[in-house]
């Protein structure tokens, strides 16, 4: 190729026919090994861009579509009666909050609890028989979960409450936890373990300080898209939490959430409940979106990102 | 501190080891370890002297890391793992009834082949570990940090992470986590420390700095320390005891071991004809 290989006064001999060929078939076999390296690459990214299309698409169409109906009022002021100009959904938004609350507050540790168990003790009967129960109750129809809250919290009670929908999202919310933290524990190696019983730690201190501590960023990563699930549930609460026109923080009454007021918005034929269905839609992304950041903040490795 | 003028005097070069006492500190008799079915050490008998360096040497899989294990009951801890016979430690058997295998591991160090610092706590944190679990017996944060101190001059490691103490164990080089989980063991004072081929996953000058400060231990402690590394065991220790199959073939003083030894498997497996 380059003059340096070939030595002065000595010329390379002229390729045969055969090399020829083979030279010829083989570039050609490059170019089309380049040309589907290429379109596969194409592919791909266009499968990639697919996949999040739609979150792009959601948030485009609903700051177009909610964006004029966010205001200060949407969070301070109540829903106003039908061709009442204005009006918002204070009581929804903090509704949802309180549901999410109620939810984390039981799930959580519930959850986190039950899948140290599963991984501490994995080959016992009733981890097993657990284990088998949250995969199924992970795909468990949400609304089936609101059939049996109101049959177990609101029937015997006779009216609906925020606790009975806290609940009802608590129970959708524990599998999910139970195992995602069952797998991050999993994943903390043995030797670490090991490493703490031979300090003297006893079991149980060995597993919440050593073990669940390590696990921590993951549990909670899985908890977040757990909250993130649970927080736009609708079907759960429509015999639960069932709505509220008026505002109420009590835990034993009937309470708003964002995702039934939306519901019964975008059902309406009224245009501005239509515009402030969708402005509730995204005030409800931006909360999970609030969620995630602060947990992602919370759980940031207090060694500057070194320790994960 | 006398900690300074020891740490400075490691060197392999110490000409005498320090007098072993020659009182024995754990004692070993009868001892059986099964896996399930498997029977992985098999009617052992071994005693080790107190401020001396015992090494286990053996093919890989006689069972040398197995036995060693026995000795702070880390055994047991492995499911379907169960071990018979008796286990001395300054005349009381860790494994006789009411025994808790919690306040025996308290006294009797371990440290593993991989370094194993925890990841989400500080260097001090990792050196102060042991400590947290002595209850009422806890020192304050001002002894905490006194001992702390110790402990890494002690593993060699003071000057290289004194101004980083708050900073997590993990940003150490692999040498340093190793030197870091011997502070850890250290810190509670314990008389007996087991090292598990210490140096296996170390570069070489790291693991020159870890053998000097084995032998520096010895001297007021017992160290028993498995290894498959001949040289290794020739340069730290008193005591070889030879492992094959789960079997105790012979045990003497190093020196002996590897000149004259009695049995033909040992002078087999030393002069490299297998393992």
């Amino acid at each position: 190729m380059s003059a340096t290989v070939a030595p002065p006064g000595k010329h390379r001999p002229r390729p045969s026919q055969r090399q020829r060929v083979f030279a010829e078939r083989t570039r050609r076999r490059v170019r089309r090994r380049q040309w589907t390296n290429t379109a596969m690459v194409a592919v791909l990214s266009g499968a990639a861009v697919v996949a999040t299309l739609p979150l792009l698409l959601i948030l485009f169409h609903l700051v177009r579509e909610g964006a004029s109906a966010l205001s200060l009022d949407f969070f301070t002021q109540m829903p106003k009666p039908v061709g009442e100009a204005g009006g918002g959904l204070a009581n929804a938004i903090v509704g949802t909050l309180i549901l999410i609350g109620i939810a984390t507050g039981i799930g959580l540790p519930v959850g986190v609890g039950a899948g140290l168990y599963l991984a501490e003790y994995r080959s016992s009967p009733l981890a097993t028989a657990v284990r088998f129960l949250s995969d199924v109750l992970n795909g468990l129809p949400s609304i089936v979960m609101g059939i049996f809250a109101w049959q177990f919290l609101v029937r015997p009670v006779g009216h609906f409450s925020a606790l009975a929908g806290g609940v009802a999202l608590a129970a959708m919310m524990v599998p999910m936890v139970t195992r995602t933290t069952e797998e991050m524990v999993r994943i903390v190696p043995v030797a670490l373990r090991e490493a703490a019983l031979a300090l003297g730690y006893p079991r149980w201190r060995t597993s919440l300080t050593i073990v669940l501590r390590t696990a921590t960023a993951g549990i909670v990563t899985g908890a977040l898209v757990a909250i993130a699930r649970i927080a736009g549930e609708t079907a759960p609460l429509l015999f639960t939490a069932f709505g509220n026109q008026f505002w109420s923080v009590k835990l034993t009454e009937p309470v708003a959430a964002l995702p039934l007021q939306i519901f019964n918005y975008a059902v309406s034929p009224y245009d501005e409940w239509h515009a402030l269905a969708w402005a509730g839609s995204l005030v409800l992304i931006f909360i999970v979106f609030v969620i995630s950041l602060a947990a992602r903040f919370a759980t940031r490795s207090r060694f500057g990102g070194m320790g994960d | 501190m006398t900690d300074d003028a020891r740490v400075s005097a490691a060197a392999v070069t110490t000409a005498a080891p320090a007098a072993a006492s020659g009182r024995v500190r754990v004692d070993a008799r009868e001892l059986n370890a099964y896996f399930g079915e498997v029977h992985a050490i098999k009617n052992v008998a071994l005693a080790f002297q107190d401020r001396s360096v015992t090494a286990i040497i053996g093919p890989s899989g006689c069972g040398k890391s197995t036995f060693l294990r026995c000795l702070n009951r880390m055994h047991e801890t492995v499911p379907g793992a169960r071990v018979t016979g008796t286990v001395l430690l300054d005349g009381t058997d860790i494994y006789a009834k009411g025994s808790n295998p919690i306040r025996v591991r308290r006294h009797i160090g371990m440290v593993f082949q991989r370094p194993t610092p925890f990841p989400t706590m500080s260097i001090r944190d990792n050196v102060a570990a042991g400590l947290r679990t002595l209850g009422d017996a806890r020192p304050s944060r001002s002894e905490t940090d006194a001992i702390v101190e110790r402990a890494l001059r002690r593993a060699a490691l003071w000057d290289e992470v004194a101004d980083r103490l708050n900073t997590s164990a993990l940003g150490l080089s692999g040498g340093q986590q190793q030197r870091l989980c011997i502070a850890r063991a250290l810190a509670t004072e314990p008389g007996v420390l087991l090292l598990d081929e210490p140096t296996a996953s170390l570069d070489p000058l790291s693991a020159q700095r870890v053998e000097e400060l084995i032998y520096e231990l010895r001297r007021d402690m017992t160290v028993v320390i498995v290894t498959h590394n001949m040289q290794q065991a020739a340069r730290v220790s008193e005591t070889t005891a030879f492992f094959l199959s789960g079997e105790l073939i012979e045990a003497a003083p190093t020196q002996r071991m590897f000149t004259t030894p009695s049995d033909p498997r040992t002078e087999a497996y030393i002069t490299g004809r297998f393992g």
